[in-house]
């Protein structure tokens, strides 16, 4: 029962929190309400039984990134965001770019409602423990991550290191030539 | 209600109270020390030998004017020293202050001090003070003045700058431990090596010990590192437009947050209640001890050393601090590896 709320107060949060992301002009509004979004999450990785996986959602993401974002919002002294001007104009008359994100936005809720629909046999009760998929022990993350998805998480790896060189080759260029 | 919860909740009480009176103990012990060192006497009038002058200062704060600049966002402006405040207290809920006791027979069985033993608790110490910049940076953004923009903005950048460091030195000692609990950590510890030297790990990790030190003075932004304040730049920082109770919280979580730092440091590398020759139910007299030992030279350091330049922090955080708690981390792994694997 106390899981059960838990459950339901934590996904309310990362939900409303992550709704009002997007729905605020103010983006240091916006990166408190990812930050509140983060720690909805990693309230459910606790009841998940996932403890570890909790802490790095909070120390990497809620601890570092947005403070970045944080930094970028403040050093950019970004203003309030106003709607665009064909925000306002027929929807029939808005640029291309905007109707093709109406179509891939409603492509996403169907898919979301699909999914949703497809997936009702898997209602486990919140917090159920056992099964493959709990990872519970950092040994055990550890020794799934470098063996069975060794080469996923190789990729990612190169993945990331090559954003990091292209951005570095970015933030270079307008300095040295 | 049952005595062991009673006494669990009571634990967890007095915990709490010690933090609290922490701040004001370390307000007054700094200002003496920095007399001292300063050769002078520093507060003197307020009680014997100017014991009572926190309580003096803390009236004088609680009786000031409120201010809140005009244009000053509403909401951030009031909960930045909130959440200061609440992330130094709780990043101390997982710390262990001393071994299992069952207070003389009392209980049947033994209980911990401490205020919660999770098994992931260096990660909630290390992810609870992280979320304490948070603090820092809206203060200085909510109070839309120059001089706490670019506090807070320091504040933020330095913050990521030796996080990294910091946690990377956390992980070797987990790496000798096996274990995140800290109080695993402290247990592993006990005993000594040829009967006189103790089995602390900042003998074996003496690297890893002094980046975690300069990395947690860098995190509680104190002097040589307190960029965020900088008063001879900066007027005061990110708190330059707070007055009364509220800016009397950021001070208050710097010292908090102090005293975590102390804590985890003694449980990480000094052994924690673990003392050769002295009984284990003093082990809290030994925490203490060593706690009181580290936070003097905090102070000691900041009556000490000029503050470097900003520049030279970022130098030093990314250049030096970070590739020495990488190679320091895989000269570990590889060490463990050897003679446990």
């Amino acid at each position: 029962m106390a899981e059960t709320l838990a459950f339901y107060a934590l996904a309310g949060l990362a939900v409303v929190a992550s709704a009002l992301v997007i729905g605020q002009r103010n983006p240091m509004y916006s990166v408190m309400m990812l930050i509140a979004s983060f720690a909805g999450l990693a309230g459910l990785y606790i009841l998940l039984d996932a403890p570890f996986v909790a802490m790095a959602q909070v120390i990497i993401y809620a601890g570092a990134i947005m403070v970045l974002f944080l930094f970028v919002v403040m050093l950019l002294n970004a203003p309030q965001e106003d709607a665009a001007e064909w925000d306002r104009t027929h929807p029939l008359r808005r640029p291309g770019i905007a109707r093709v994100g109406a179509v891939l936005a409603t492509l996403l809720v169907v898919q979301l409602g699909w999914a949703l629909s497809a997936a009702t046999g898997l209602t486990a009760p919140v917090g159920s423990r056992g099964g493959s998929a709990t990872v519970s022990s950092v040994r055990e993350l550890g020794r799934v991550l470098f063996t069975d998805h060794g080469f996923a998480f190789e990729a990612t790896s190169i993945l990331i290191l090559v954003a990091m060189v292209g951005a570095v080759v970015l933030a270079r260029r307008e300095g040295d030539s | 209600m049952d005595l062991r919860l009673a006494i669990q909740l009571a634990i967890i009480g007095f915990t709490f109270f010690m933090l609290i009176n922490a701040s004001a103990i370390l307000v007054l012990a700094e200002r003496k020390i920095m007399g001292f060192l300063q050769q002078r006497y520093g507060p003197y009038l307020v009680g014997p030998h100017g014991l009572l002058q926190p309580l003096a200062d803390i009236l004088k704060l609680l009786m000031k004017e409120e201010l809140r600049p005009k244009g000053a966002d509403k909401w951030l402006f009031t909960l930045a020293p909130i959440l200061a405040v609440t992330a130094s207290f709780a990043a101390f809920a997982t710390v262990p202050w001393g071994a299992e006791t069952t207070f003389f027979g009392l209980l049947d069985e033994p209980i911990r001090l401490g205020a919660a033993d999770v098994n992931v608790g260096v990660l909630v110490v290390f992810a609870v003070t992280s979320m304490g910049v948070y603090g820092i940076v809206l203060a200085g953004w909510s109070s839309n003045s120059k001089y706490s923009l670019f506090g807070g903005l320091r504040a933020s950048a330095q913050m990521i700058s030796y996080e990294l460091s910091y946690a990377t030195a956390l992980a070797a000692v987990i790496l000798l431990a096996g274990s995140m609990s800290l109080r695993e950590v402290v247990d592993s510890q006990s005993g000594t090596w040829l009967g006189i030297i103790p089995r602390w790990y900042v003998f074996l990790q003496p690297v890893g010990f002094i980046i975690y030190v300069i990395a947690g003075v860098a995190e509680t932004n104190r002097a040589p590192f307190d960029f965020p304040e900088a008063e001879q730049e900066l007027v005061a920082g990110f708190n330059t437009e707070y007055s009364s109770v509220r800016f009397a919280l950021f001070p208050q979580a710097e010292y908090i947050n102090m005293v975590t730092m102390s804590a985890v440091a003694t449980d990480l590398y000094l052994g924690g209640w673990h003392l050769p020759g002295i009984p284990i139910w003093l082990g809290w007299a030994v925490f203490l001890g060593k706690i009181g030992l580290i936070l003097f030279t905090y102070i000691w350091a900041r009556w000490t050393l000029p503050r470097y330049r900003y520049d030279q922090l970022m130098y030093f955080g990314w250049k030096w601090l970070l590739p020495a708690s990488v190679v320091n981390l895989l000269v570990t792994a590889a060490l463990v590896l050897y003679f446990n694997g």
